[in-house]
């Protein structure tokens, strides 16, 4: 009995494990990475107090927001929602087709998937802002750029998200028509972008939320919309109307959370 | 009418499981076969080799005169409208309309899928479809999403949908397996009724002894990817049957190829 015992507490899995070398490794890293970049931010109290001075006086001369502007600021929102709802629309568009083309069990040819894989990571992974800088270079100053940006930016967030969902479809279903005879088009468009309709929308809903944040900030680098208008203010030091085109960004934003909440319910 | 022939067939998955083992019959035009044998002798396979979902290690399955065995994906596609399919689990598009999921049964008619779409149909394919649904008793319901019927319900869609096809042969896959007793009995009449009076011939893959020896004119038993009976209903009886079941049971194993 007490060898049996002996014999199975050799087995019995140690209370703390030292961890491997890559651990290790990686928290020394890790930890090295952190302590740099505080020391090049120059961290101080002193610039601390006087940051929080600053954002005080900032407040101080956007209190009362200045509503004088409201015409004009009013139309570039209105701007800013279009470029956001043309560029997520032509993004959505053309992020099924790239997705069907992505997702292993639609793809008509494993190198095509691949490469499309590719393209939609690549489009993911490059910042918007880049993108629009780009954009500015090449077509010009305005809302033409903004939507272009917006568009690539939703191929890069839906193309993954309707390629996963197409690829975690049922099979059984897909099959059934399949043996039917249906051609690839046939089993397509009768079951695979049917039961991934409700997932599509949810996530064509969620591109066009964040695409709303995205076209108020790609006026600072003059690809139309009201980053422009916010721009000026705050390089003129009119931080009253500043603060009146927050505001504005903010209102608007929720309402489009508001609707797309209530949108994604219905459909799913 | 077209009849089957499965000679030699042999299906090894990599990994090397031997799901078939050189099995050969025939079903004529109008016949009615039921293939029985336990979990895993690879009944399934046999089915998704007969509809071109799985390629044979070696021999043949000639469908109309055809081996399906060498045909390309597009050359199967008028192969497999001949041959109509019944799932266990269904596989009906849930989130749309049963009229939708029985006009879905004609998408082997053409290449696009645009002539089956319920806004876009012909007239004379709605009717058609119309005319499917009202043959398993569920006209009423055509306008009703397919996730929110029974099983059974959604089973006798399924058949709707094989018959909008116009198959000549139908393979069954357990069709009654998820379904209560009552539920089961009465989409098994169905099924049985419907074949005989379009002289379809039928492979129905059951467990339920009791109904295979009601339905059954000839048995084909699997045993590890074998084919141990091959015999018509009335030169089997039960007592036999039930024993090859129990030693089917008490020899499963897992099969590898030497
Ligand atoms: N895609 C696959 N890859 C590898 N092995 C498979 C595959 N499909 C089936 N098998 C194996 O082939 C054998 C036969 O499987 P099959 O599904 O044809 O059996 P079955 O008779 O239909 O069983 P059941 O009564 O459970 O439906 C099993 O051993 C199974 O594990
Ligand atoms: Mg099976």
């Amino acid at each position: 009995m007490g060898n049996n015992n002996e014999n199975l507490n050799k087995n019995m899995p140690a209370r703390f494990r030292s961890p491997s070398i890559v651990t290790w490794l990686c928290w020394v890293i890790f930890i090295a990475f952190i302590a740099m970049g505080l020391n090049n931010a120059n961290i101080s109290f002193e610039r601390l107090g006087r940051g929080i001075l600053n954002i005080g006086s900032f407040l101080g001369d956007a209190f009362p927001p200045d509503f004088s502007r409201i015409g004009p600021i009013t139309l570039s929102i209105i701007e800013t929602l279009e470029m956001a709802l043309v560029g997520t629309t032509i993004g959505v568009i053309l992020s099924l087709p790239l997705a069907l083309l992505a997702a292993t069990n639609t793809s008509p040819h494993p190198a095509i998937g691949t490469v499309v894989r590719g393209i939609i990571l690549t489009l993911r992974t490059i910042p918007d802002l880049v993108f629009a800088l780009i954009f500015v270079i090449s077509i010009g100053l305005g809302p033409l750029a903004g939507i272009l940006t917006i568009a690539v930016d939703t191929i890069g967030f839906c193309g993954r998200f309707f390629s996963e969902r197409i690829e975690e479809i049922d099979k059984g279903p897909v099959q059934a028509l399949e043996s039917t005879g249906a051609s690839r088009l046939g089993v397509i468009s009768g079951s695979i972008i049917p039961m991934g309709f409700p997932s599509f929308v949810g996530t064509s809903l969620f591109a066009a939320e964040k695409s709303i944040r995205g076209a108020a900030v790609l006026g600072l680098v003059g690809a139309g919309g009201i980053g422009v208008e916010l721009n000026t203010a705050m390089s003129l030091r009119n931080f009253d109307q500043a603060l009146m085109i927050i505001i504005f960004i903010l209102i608007v934003v929720l309402i489009f959370e508001k609707i797309s909440s209530a949108i994604r319910k219905k459909v799913i | 009418m077209i009849s089957l022939e499965v000679k030699n067939l042999t299906k090894v998955y990599p990994g090397a499981t031997k799901a078939l083992d050189d099995v050969s019959f025939q079903v004529n035009p109008g016949e009615g076969v039921v293939l029985l044998g336990h979990n895993g002798s690879g009944k399934s396979t046999l089915f998704r080799c007969i509809t071109g979902f799985e390629k044979p290690t070696s021999g043949s399955i000639v469908i109309d005169d055809t081996d399906i065995t060498k045909l390309s994906r597009n050359k199967l596609r008028p192969i497999r409208k001949k041959v109509g399919m019944v799932f266990q689990n269904f596989n009906l598009t849930y989130n749309l309309s049963v009229f939708q999921n029985v006009l879905f049964g004609a998408l082997g008619h053409s290449k696009t899928a645009f002539h089956t779409f319920a806004p876009f149909a012909s007239q004379q394919l709605r009717e058609k479809a119309m005319a499917c649904l009202e043959r398993v008793g569920l006209a009423h319901l055509a306008d009703r999403r397919a996730d929110r019927l029974s099983g059974g319900q959604q089973q006798r869609v399924a058949i709707a949908r094989m018959l909008m096809q116009d198959p000549e042969i139908v393979l069954a896959d357990e069709p009654i397996a998820s379904l209560d007793p009552v539920a089961g009995r009465e989409v098994m009449d169905l099924l049985l009724e419907i074949v005989r009076e379009r002289g379809l011939a039928v492979i129905c893959i059951l467990h339920q002894m009791d109904i295979v020896l009601e339905y059954g004119e000839r048995i084909i038993a699997l045993n590890a990817g074998e084919m141990v009976v091959n015999e018509s209903i009335e030169k089997l009886d039960r007592t036999f049957l039930d024993s090859l079941y129990a030693k089917e049971e008490s020899t499963e194993k897992e099969r590898k190829v030497e």
